[in-house]
């Protein structure tokens, strides 16, 4: 009868992890997205990084909390000689 | 005997702190167990009325702090169970009136004659938080299954780890089963999850919570409520025992597991 109707759980958990996340870290999103483009900025001065495809996030283990980055290289080809 | 202090508190209002720091106090007590409940909110006094024992107030916290009058006079017996005491709230002070020194001196010495002293922690993270806290030797956090009171749990959790205490335990409190069941109610175990900490208790909303408020009786005295049950079972292993957890399956009847399965498309 309300099947059609989304289930309002799934979003509230989903909202809750990214709130804590983000206030146990004492890290607003808006800060998350400077940092982002620092650490490029930073590593680009070195090595060459597919800026597009970064992501940067903090992950929970338990209570623990560790910042993890993927910054994926550009292809060979593609990098300055 | 040295006593446990245990406080309950949840940073968010109105989930649920003084019902279940009367109902567990009240368990406790069922079983034998010598236990001094103490309301901490000063100027907010509640805890006399869910306990029932309003009408019997002479002094309260302040009075005893202030050395107005001896920590005995200010213990009310309860009716029922004499081996439960209050130490009630000041109404007319505000949380100034109390340090936390002072509350940890209150508990030091009500250890030595009892087993369980219980804080009933007034909502928020100031004075009056510090206050509870500061004499417990054990922190209980009430939550609800709602993004604000468990994002106010969780704020609770880094300021109670901060004071350098053990890492508090937790109680969710009203779970609505069927709302569960619907997906429209964060279920106990993503809770958990979320907060990763130890549980000691899941209480099912229930509407004799209230009805029993309302009488002055804390439903841990019913036996055939589940709420009640749920505030003895957390009664029980706070003294230890390993008390396995309810099965809050709301309706659990037949027509409960059939629409269970139609719900989950089969299996």
């Amino acid at each position: 009868m309300f099947r059609s109707r989304r289930k309002s759980a799934p979003k509230a958990k989903e909202r809750l992890k990214l709130v804590l996340i983000h206030d146990r870290a004492k890290l607003p999103p808006g800060v998350m997205a400077d940092l982002k483009d620092e650490l490029i900025e930073v590593i680009s001065r070195h090595i060459e990084v597919n800026k597009d495809a970064v992501s940067i996030e903090i992950a929970q283990e338990g209570r623990e909390q560790r910042l993890i980055a993927d910054i994926p290289l550009q292809p060979p080809r593609h990098r300055r000689r | 005997m040295l006593g446990k202090s245990i406080t309950f508190t949840s940073g968010k209002g109105g989930v649920g702190k003084t019902t279940a720091t009367a109902n567990i106090g009240t368990a406790l007590a069922t079983l034998g167990k010598k236990v001094v409940c103490i309301d901490a909110d000063i100027g907010l006094r509640n805890l006399d009325v869910v306990l029932g024992l309003e009408n019997r107030i002479v002094y309260d916290l302040v009075d005893v702090v202030e050395g107005r009058c001896r920590l005995r006079q200010a213990m009310i017996r309860h009716k029922r169970l004499p081996e439960l005491f209050l130490i009630p709230a000041a109404q007319t002070r505000d949380k100034t009136a109390v340090s936390p020194s002072d509350m940890v001196r209150v508990c030091d010495k009500l250890r030595d004659e009892h087993d369980f002293i219980l804080i009933d922690s007034p909502a928020g993270i100031e004075r009056g938080f510090r206050n509870a806290i500061a004499p417990a030797d054990e922190v209980v956090i009430i939550t609800n299954p709602e993004i604000s009171a468990v994002r106010d749990a969780d704020r609770i959790i880094g300021l109670v780890e901060a004071e350098e205490k053990e890492t508090p335990t937790l109680i969710i409190n009203r779970l609505n089963t069927s709302m569960v069941q619907r997906g429209d109610m964060i279920a106990a175990e993503d809770v958990l999850e979320l907060l990763a900490i130890k549980l000691i208790g899941v209480v099912p909303e229930d509407e004799s919570v209230l009805v029993s408020t309302n009488r002055g009786s804390p439903i841990a005295l019913e036996e055939k409520s589940k709420a009640g049950q749920a505030f003895r079972n957390i009664a029980s292993r706070l003294t230890g025992e390993d008390v396995p957890f309810l099965e809050l399956d709301g309706d659990s009847g037949f027509l409960g597991r059939i629409s269970k399965i139609i719900r989950s498309g089969g299996a």
